[in-house]
């Protein structure tokens, strides 16, 4: 039975739609990330499951029950804070033992459950401690302890690295990833971190505008996104607008700017508007051959991201094509200023209708 | 070249005006003589006078111990006073937090209308809500013919705690309003998501969080009671407080310094003592009762909790307090307008008593403004570093300190300079309401965030240029609220005019003397009071109208 | 001429220092990042430099003149703090045009200038909106046209895209180091992404607890890093203690968990002495064969954990001395197929391998970012 489903869920305030008919299942002892920039309603999404929320429309199931009509306070879920909000005047012990006080719990019996729970987060010496003198990620943790404490088996997370340094929130999401697994829990996880969603989740959900735009595993959706705002959203890629003119050698050619790209997809007609794209990372970069080769360029900037380094190539038609290539391949061979000639690998380039709101748009992350 | 040409002579006055005093403020010294001289206003005007004149006729004390029977009827008047302020603080605080609540968190549609009237004894003057107690609560046109009495509660103690629990309980209801709309609402919704039912989560988690608004709020309520003075002479009969006995003793220069100095000090330090001792009032909140509190939790118990508050609200506050429109109109309609008008009779003395408030009202406001203002940025930006706070106590004295101990003070030390009448007056206004001008200033002060003014001075702005097109203007709703404050509270206070002025009688008193004195007709004393919340109205409608024009 | 010095600049906050004895030199058109975690003084920093705050000691000069009792507003420096500060009350034009009407400019000019700076920062739709009403993108794009409207050669940035999303930081940092390149401002851009510092910096200052531990190129940083802290804050490692056992002229022999010997080419220490060997993640090269030639440093484990990070993937591999590393590899040399409980093969070219001395507080105080 799935954890959680939504069936056509919306969410109104006046004449915004936060949420627009939203359906969704989650399944038992998943983890599933919710990403989309900011305003495109993951965060009215998880709060009408948690019932902070009311929807306009639709049907929400918890373990297969309606629960429209059940209050927060009767629903079993725990729920984490953007802002963390643990209780400033109740120490670690007090806020992660809340849970079970309010269901009437005295405070003894309550104990050695709260003492695993922090053990289990390393916070164990920390007990005594005001929220205000923890340290961000010791706060974070604090407030996912106190959530687990009451029993739940269910966590809905919003945002809840967001406040933390990029370096702490690297670490303390392998470990909220091996909490969640160790204890099988059914997890939702809010973020716009794309790259914290990839590296936690069994699934994730893209939302824009209000709406779900797609799903998948996280190496669905990066290496074959169904959708172009997912394949800006989930990384980086390069598009070039194009037109269908027939097939070569099996690979679907595109006419861009009078210059050809192929593609292995095959799902267009002739004369379709199209966009193609493919991933930096998959574009091939190599010293000019002499042969007829419509991209050449010269590198125009180089930046180094950590293991590997950004190119952009400004080709001889006037267009940037990003590149990345592993440290250890380019530093040793390129330089700004170079002549390149690029090649794209026709199984990494993909094609998509183009969209009737116009490319800037329909990509746009604003 | 061509731009300079191009502005109207009357702006580039202006301009170069506000340009020469931008150039000044770039000079530490010239910030300094500002902060400076308004530190030495506050304690050489402000501070020290009322502290200082009842220390000069201390020996007069020895009088009062010759008379025994006084000395107890003293004693007690002032322990009284104590005892009905902490009554009533308390009745208030539970009985006002629940309408407070409901006005922000209710989905009802009567939050509006309740909001706007929980307002209201709050800007009607005090000497108002008394005349309208009594003919609520004593007299034959009230309460009493319903329940077939002669007079359901006469003047004495118990009208001095309904009268006190009205005209308090507003004080609560804005203060919680204000602390509910910007307390953060996530620690009750993450209570909830831990499974706790609402009313446990308001106990546990909200309460706790708002304990020091609660505290704040409660001390206001206290010192309104405590320095409360014409309203409660009309309602008091034979019963005695502090500022009803020196009302009446004002002869007697041995009972006033005696009583007036124990007032002051004692004030001070009952405040201090609940200051310190009240944070440390723990709630319970590690125990829970899921069954019992859901019930308390339920539609049907909200309900009924909210009708009982809103009952009380009705029964004990506002129709009490808005008794006097019923004469009031009779008196629209049977002459005395006219003969108001005109000027005849008791009259004259009325509209030279209005002119009198009036002025002493607006010097006051102006004072206040100039004076109050450097010393708001002082504490707002923490400008004498671990002082500040210190300061903040000190200016909070004026209000702490029953308002007729203040006059009486004050009387002493400036009439013994050979001050006129009138300026004293004015001085003792001045002094009672510098608080309230200066704690609203520096609060909004202290909720711009310094990064502002930080960036705009990196930007290239004087510090004056600064305060002039950045601070002022995040302020000014502030700003006027605080002035407006000033200015209603000059207009409505009795306890430091009668004490101050043997000849001047400023508005209130003359309508106190009316009443209690009773040689004016029902009409006409509602028709006087009349006139003095109207214009109180009026100056909120003008702030109203001020506030919406700017933005 | 270099545009700013520092010179052993202190500032203390009750008994902590907040920034200690610090030394810092810029040059004219520079763009510096300063990387660092939350509380290691880089916001003290810039208020410093802005001269919001005063030093308690040192100096400061800008362009050679000695700065310290300059108030903030004759400094000629733009400060743009961590949440713009943006004045709500006034639109975007009056923001922007604030700083030339402070200076005294006429009221044509300064709008001038400030049509200018927006139609740059393409916000010249939106002179008449108020702060509240931007996106976040856009709000970014203004506090930096207001910063340069002032005309200050020298702009200080604190966490300029911290507050925008993830895949918007990404997109904005090369336009933003593109547009204050163009225009040739002096810039100390403050941040704690080390990814961001790398990508948009001519050169990299590491701050930790109020001390510059490193000032290089970006290149540099990473690739040479003078302490454990700066190895792991820049880039990442994966960290490994040590003994070394043996020294010849060419290296070393470091002995690990469980007898582990690994060849490192670093001849500064001693036999006996205590190491921490450190080898960034996509240095750790991995197999899913055992060589048949005879390797060094080639070692067999189990894979722990995969995680997909888009372009690139991570493993994690339990060596059988009981040592975890990380190997790191780009999704396109399609190695992806490899799962949790494969046994596999990690090896460590000496070359890439960065030799410390083990640290007097120990390697996890000195490994903590929290």
């Amino acid at each position: 039975m799935p954890s959680v489903k939504l069936e056509n869920v919306s969410k109104r305030y006046g004449k915004i739609i936060a949420v627009e008919n939203a359906n969704l299942t989650v399944e038992d002892k998943e983890y599933v990330c919710i990403i989309g920039p900011s305003g495109c309603g993951k965060t009215t999404l998880i709060k009408c499951i948690s019932g902070i929320i009311r929807p306009t429309e639709g049907t929400i199931y918890i373990d297969g029950k309606v629960v429209n009509d059940i209050p927060i306070n009767e629903r079993g879920i725990g729920y984490v804070f953007q802002d963390v909000a643990l209780f400033p005047h109740m120490d670690v012990f007090e806020n992660v033992s809340y849970g079970l006080v309010v269901k009437g719990w005295k405070l003894s019996k309550a104990r050695p459950l709260v003492e695993e729970m922090l053990n289990m987060m390393a916070l164990r010496e920390r007990i005594r401690d005001r929220p205000n003198v923890l340290s961000g990620g010791a706060q974070q943790k604090t407030a996912i302890a106190r959530a687990l404490a009451s029993g739940s088996k269910m966590l809905l997370l919003d945002e809840p690295l967001g406040s933390l340094d990029v370096k702490v929130r690297t670490l303390l999401r392998y470990e909220l990833r091996k909490i969640v697994k160790d204890l099988e829990l059914t997890a939702i996880h809010v973020t716009h971190d794309q790259e914290e969603a990839m590296a936690v989740a069994d699934r994730i959900v893209v939302m824009k505008a209000g709406r779900i735009v797609e799903v998948g595993t996280p190496l669905q959706l990066y290496l074959h996104p169904k959708n172009l705002f997912t394949a800006n959203f989930v990384g980086e890629a390069n598009f070039f607008e194009g037109r269908i003119a027939g097939e070569i050698k099996r690979k679907t050619r595109v006419v861009v700017d009078e210059c050809d790209i192929y593609s292995s997809d095959k799902k267009f007609f002739n004369e379709t508007h199209v966009v193609a794209v493919i991933r930096p990372e998959f574009v091939v970069m190599r010293k000019p051959t002499g042969r007829k080769n419509c991209w050449k360029g010269r590198i125009e900037t180089e930046a180094f991201v950590g293991n590997m380094v950004r190119y952009e190539v400004r080709t001889e038609n006037d267009k940037i094509i990003a590149v990345k290539l592993p440290f250890a391949f380019s530093t040793q061979n390129w330089r700004v200023g170079d002549r390149v000639e690029l090649a794209f690998p026709p199984d990494s380039m993909l094609l998509y209708e183009y969209p009737q709101i116009g490319l800037e748009k329909e990509i746009s992350i604003e | 070249m061509e731009s300079h040409q191009s502005i109207p002579k009357r702006q580039n006055t202006l301009y170069s005006l506000l340009n020469s005093l931008d150039r000044l403020s770039s000079s530490p010294w010239t910030r300094n003589i500002v902060f400076a001289s308004a530190l030495l206003f506050f304690f050489v005007l402000i501070l020290i006078p009322p502290m200082m004149g009842v220390l000069q006729k201390i020996n007069s004390i020895t009088q009062i111990y010759a008379v025994p029977e006084l000395l107890n009827r003293a004693n007690s008047a002032i322990i009284w006073s104590f005892i009905t302020a902490f009554i009533v603080s308390v009745l208030d605080l539970v009985a006002a937090l629940p309408l407070a609540w409901f006005i922000v968190r209710s989905k009802s549609r009567l939050i509006n209308i309740i909001d706007t009237l929980a307002d209201i004894p709050f800007i009607i003057p005090t000497a108002a809500l008394g005349y309208s107690a009594i003919l609520f609560w004593s007299q034959k046109g009230g309460v009493s013919s319903l329940l077939g009495v002669e007079s359901l509660v006469s003047p004495g103690l118990l009208l001095v705690l309904l009268l006190h629990f009205a005209f308090s309980y507003p004080v609560i209801v804005r203060v919680m309003v204000g602390e509910l709309l910007c307390y953060k609402e996530v620690y009750e919704i993450a209570a909830k998501t831990l499974g706790a039912q609402p009313f446990t989560s308001v106990r546990t988690v909200t309460l706790p969080l708002l304990k020091p608004a609660l505290i704040s709020s409660f001390l206001l309520a206290f010192a309104r009671s405590l320095s409360e003075t014409g309203a409660t002479v009309m309602v008091a009969g034979t019963f005695e407080n502090g500022p009803v006995f020196i009302f009446y003793n004002s002869d007697n220069e041995g009972a006033l310094v005696y009583v007036s100095s124990i007032l002051i000090l004692s004030s001070i330090i009952v405040f201090l003592i609940i200051r310190l001792v009240a944070p440390h009032f723990k709630l319970p909140i590690r125990k829970a009762w899921p069954n019992l509190e859901g019930k308390l939790s339920s539609r049907v118990a909200v309900r009924g909790r909210d009708f009982v508050t809103i009952a009380v609200f009705f029964v004990f506050v506002i129709i009490p307090s808005l008794f006097v429109s019923m004469p009031l109109f009779g008196a629209l309609f049977d002459g005395t307008l006219f003969e108001a008008i005109s000027g005849s009779g008791p009259w004259s003395s009325f509209w030279s008593s209005m002119l009198l408030s009036y002025v002493i009202g607006f010097i006051s406001t102006i004072t206040n403004i100039v004076a109050g203002l450097p010393v708001a940025v002082i504490i707002g930006r923490k400008k004498i570093g671990r002082l500040s706070p210190v300061l903040d106590s000190l200016v909070n004295i004026p209000i702490i300190v029953p308002s007729i101990a203040l006059g009486v003070s004050l009387k002493i030390f400036w009439g013994g300079l050979g001050m006129p009448e009138f300026w004293v007056l004015v001085l003792s206004h001045t002094t009672i309401t510098y608080t309230y001008f200066v704690s609203s200033m520096s609060a909004a002060i202290l909720s711009v965030p310094p990064e502002m003014e930080e960036v705009a001075s990196t930007l290239g702005a004087r510090p004056f240029t600064i305060f002039r097109r950045i601070t002022l203007p995040l302020t000014k709703y502030s700003l006027f609220s605080g002035a407006v404050l000033v200015f209603t509270r000059c207009i409505g206070e009795t306890g430091a005019a009668k004490a101050v002025a043997s000849s001047l009688k400023t508005v209130p008193i003359l309508l106190v003397d009316w009443i209690v004195k009773g040689y004016v007709s029902t009409s006409e004393s509602a028709l006087g009071i009349g006139f003095l919340i109207i214009s109180s109205f009026m100056v909120l409608l003008l702030l109203r109208v001020i506030i919406r024009c700017k933005r | 001429m270099p545009s700013l010095r520092l010179v052993n600049v202190t500032k203390r906050f009750g008994n902590i220092s907040a920034i200690n004895k610090l030394n810092l030199e810029l040059k004219d058109g520079e763009y510096l990042c300063v990387l660092g975690p939350t509380g290691s003084g880089k916001t003290t920093l810039l208020k410093l430099i802005a001269g919001i705050m005063k030093p308690d000691e040192g100096e400061i000069y800008i362009d050679d003149k000695l700065v310290n009792d300059l108030p903030p507003q004759e400094r000629n420096v733009a400060y743009v703090p961590q949440n713009y500060a943006l004045f709500p009350h006034l639109t975007v034009i009056e923001n922007v045009a604030f700083s030339p009407l402070s200076k005294g400019l006429s009221k044509d000019e300064a709008y001038k200038i400030s049509m200018m700076m927006l139609e740059m920062m393409r916000l010249a739709g939106r002179t008449d909106s108020f702060p509240n009403e931007l996106s976040g993108g856009m709000q970014q794009r203004l506090a930096l046209a207001r910063g340069l409207a002032s005309d200050a050669s020298l702009l200080l940035l604190d966490e300029p895209l911290g507050a925008l999303d993830a895949r918007l930081r990404v997109e904005l940092r090369y336009k933003l180091r593109a547009l204050v390149k163009e225009r040739g401002f002096t810039v100390i851009h403050v941040t704690h992404d080390q990814e961001e510092a790398m990508v948009v910096g001519d050169r990299i200052a590491v701050l930790r607890h109020g001390q510059i531990q490193q000032v290089n190129i970006p290149y540099a940083v990473y690739n040479d890093p003078k302490s454990i802290f700066v190895a792991n804050f820049v880039g990442g490692a994966n960290f490994l203690e040590g003994y070394i056992t043996e020294r010849d002229p060419q290296g070393a022999w470091v002995q690990l968990r469980n007898r582990y010997l690994v060849r490192i080419n670093e001849t500064r220490f001693s036999p006996g002495e205590r190491v921490v060997l450190a080898i960034r993640e996509e240095q750790t090269e991995i197999f899913e064969h055992d060589s048949d030639k005879q390797e060094v440093n080639l070692f067999p484990g189990t894979v722990q954990l995969t995680s997909f990070l888009g372009s690139s993937i991570v493993f994690e591999v339990l060596l059988e001395n009981g040592d975890v590393v990380n190997s790191k590899i780009l999704v396109s040399q399609k190695k992806e197929k490899l799962k949790t409980g494969e046994r596999v093969y990690v090896r460590f070219s000496p070359r890439n391998i960065k030799t410390f001395g083990y640290p007097q507080v120990g390697l996890f105080r000195e490994l903590e970012v929290i």
